[in-house]
């Protein structure tokens, strides 16, 4: 049964919650339970950013994630410090280690290190990296088809981004390739 | 696919429009800027006028006004905002003026901060304006509910000549849930045969008017309200009992707040502990009658709040010295957290000391 719990975070202009935004939106093609819930406050561009994203097959009670997250996504150092303590025992922890050079420091999580930044440079787009790292979470996690994620991703971004989105996919379907080859 | 993902604030403009707003007036705070900003895009294109108002106690003034007029019209708020519309409410209520006045909680008392709380509770259930007045308090757990709510809320203000609140807190201003806009039930709609119109010199003029210098009438007056408040009563309180079969304990919380109580509800249930909820939906008219019919199975009440302590005063009176009654309390933005409720669950039923 899926029911995943998942902190995105980041700092201000990584795309972390447009990240979640598209998970959620692909649970709700999929007719899954889905709730998306900001951090808000005066932080812009530059400054921490970061949402809790649930998927579950039975109603969502509340939105809020506290110790119980089933993934926690981190794309900065910052992130990595405030949110390794939500990661429920067994969870998982994706780092972006194109800009942490830090390892988790629990045991009693998987932890996965995906050079996000890298591999969008190599695809020749520098904001595709949070595209690479959600392609990861998906190979790892798998609470919605691809297929539905790709369809999602036009409606978050919007029609008038639509040819952007082969370089999207692209840098999804990277990520997933590249997580595999740490999943044990 | 008739489902859509909206911000909460954006879906409650969206949901006020498909109910028939037509004016809106307001005045910018967070944590529900995207309501005016959405209704600014919006509003227009549905025929109707987005006015920001040079501060909010102009903005409620204006609402009076196009009420009076006969226009479907709405404004909204944070609580310190709030607060400043208090005086242009009584009038409204005053002058059995129909309008919906969202309020998007923050911590408080005075310009507080911008976290989710819920410590507006007697500011908007007691009224923080002047007289005998109430008016119909909505307070909702999730987005289709908030939707819902809204839709039906001008048909509700109409029906009564009232103003109607409807309540959420910071959290469900800003989060994303799926919705669907659905008609609500049409309710008969009384003639708007009191509006100022203009009489095109065929009627004698109406007048729009809190001011009543003869006590007597101003009694009968504030008596002919009372009979439409005792019809509310009848009629509109809303709550949501749940798990109440055979509870060992009730909690009781609306909005965002009764949703971390489910969650703690589906914790015990792990163990075998059967606790039940009392959601109330209207916090004015408060759901006694839930109170009444607590099953002789529950030791207690246990009331969990984003503030000090509010709501537990219309749970004490509901209870009636009946059970013992607890609190657990956040505010100032902090969000209760599970473990603390069941900790403090525990500790009533005897489990922990």
């Amino acid at each position: 049964m899926i029911n995943e719990k998942v902190i995105c975070a980041g700092f201000g202009g990584q795309g972390v919650m447009k990240m979640g935004q598209i998970i959620t939106y692909s649970g709700m093609m999929e007719n899954k339970h889905v709730s998306w819930l900001p951090s808000y406050g005066p932080e812009m561009r530059g400054g921490t950013a970061n949402c809790a994203v649930m998927v579950s097959e039975t109603p969502i009670g509340s939105p809020v994630i506290t110790n119980d997250a089933t993934a926690v996504i981190v794309m900065n150092l910052p992130s990595l410090v405030k949110f390794e303590e939500n990661a429920a025992p067994g969870s998982r922890i994706l780092v972006n280690s194109s800009l942490i050079e830090q390892k988790v420091s629990r045991e009693d999580v998987e932890a996965f290190y995906i050079p996000c930044n890298e591999i969008a440079l190599e695809l020749g787009n520098a904001k595709v990296a949070n595209m690479v790292m959600l392609g990861a979470y998906l190979q790892l996690a798998n609470p919605v088809k691809i297929e539905t994620v790709f369809k999602a991703m036009v409606k978050v971004f919007g029609e008038n981004k639509a040819k952007f989105m082969p370089m999207n996919e692209e840098a999804i379907k990277k990520g997933m390739e590249i997580v595999k080859e740490q999943i044990k | 696919m008739s489902k859509v993902l909206m911000k909460g604030n954006e879906a409650i403009a969206e949901a006020a429009i498909r109910g028939g707003c037509k004016f809106f007036f307001g005045y910018p705070i967070t944590p529900q800027n995207e309501l005016p900003e959405y209704m600014s895009r919006e509003l227009p294109k549905n025929g109707g006028v987005f006015l920001q108002a040079e501060s909010e106690v102009a903005a409620i003034n204006m609402v009076y006004g196009a009420a009076g007029a006969g226009g479907r019209v709405m404004t909204s708020s944070s609580s310190p905002g709030i607060a400043l519309k208090q005086e242009g409410i009584s009038y409204i209520a005053g002058a059995n003026l129909p309008a919906v006045i969202v309020n998007i909680v923050r911590g408080g008392p005075g310009l507080g901060g911008i976290q989710p709380a819920q410590s507006d509770y007697n500011q908007v259930t007691r009224g923080g304006g002047d007289g005998d007045y109430k008016m119909p308090v909505f307070v909702p757990a999730n987005l289709q509910e908030m939707v819902d709510i809204m839709m039906e809320a001008f048909d509700i203000a109409d029906y009564y000549r009232n103003p109607v609140m409807v309540v959420g807190d910071g959290m469900i201003g800003q989060m994303m849930e799926p919705i669907e806009f659905k008609k609500p039930v049409p309710r008969e709609l009384p003639v708007k045969d009191w509006i100022t119109n203009g009489t095109k010199g065929e009627r004698n003029p109406n007048i729009i008017n809190s001011l009543f210098l003869e006590a007597s009438d101003l009694e009968n007056h504030n008596l002919a309200a009372q009979e439409k408040y005792a019809d509310m009563v009848k009629n509109e309180t809303r709550v949501e009992n749940y798990n109440m079969e055979k509870p060992e304990l009730v909690l009781t919380a609306y909005g965002t707040t009764s949703r971390i109580c489910k969650n703690v509800i589906a914790e015990f249930k792990k163990e075998g502990i059967e606790i039940g909820l009392i959601r109330p939906i209207t916090v004015w008219p408060f759901p006694h009658k839930a109170f009444e019919d607590i099953p002789e199975s529950a030791k207690g009440i246990l009331v969990v709040e984003m503030s000090q302590g509010q709501m537990i005063d219309d749970v004490k009176i509901a209870n009636n010295g009946r059970l013992p009654i607890g609190f657990h309390g956040r505010s100032g933005g902090m969000i209760p957290d599970p473990q603390d409720i069941i900790l403090k669950v525990k500790e009533m039923l005897g489990g922990v000391k």
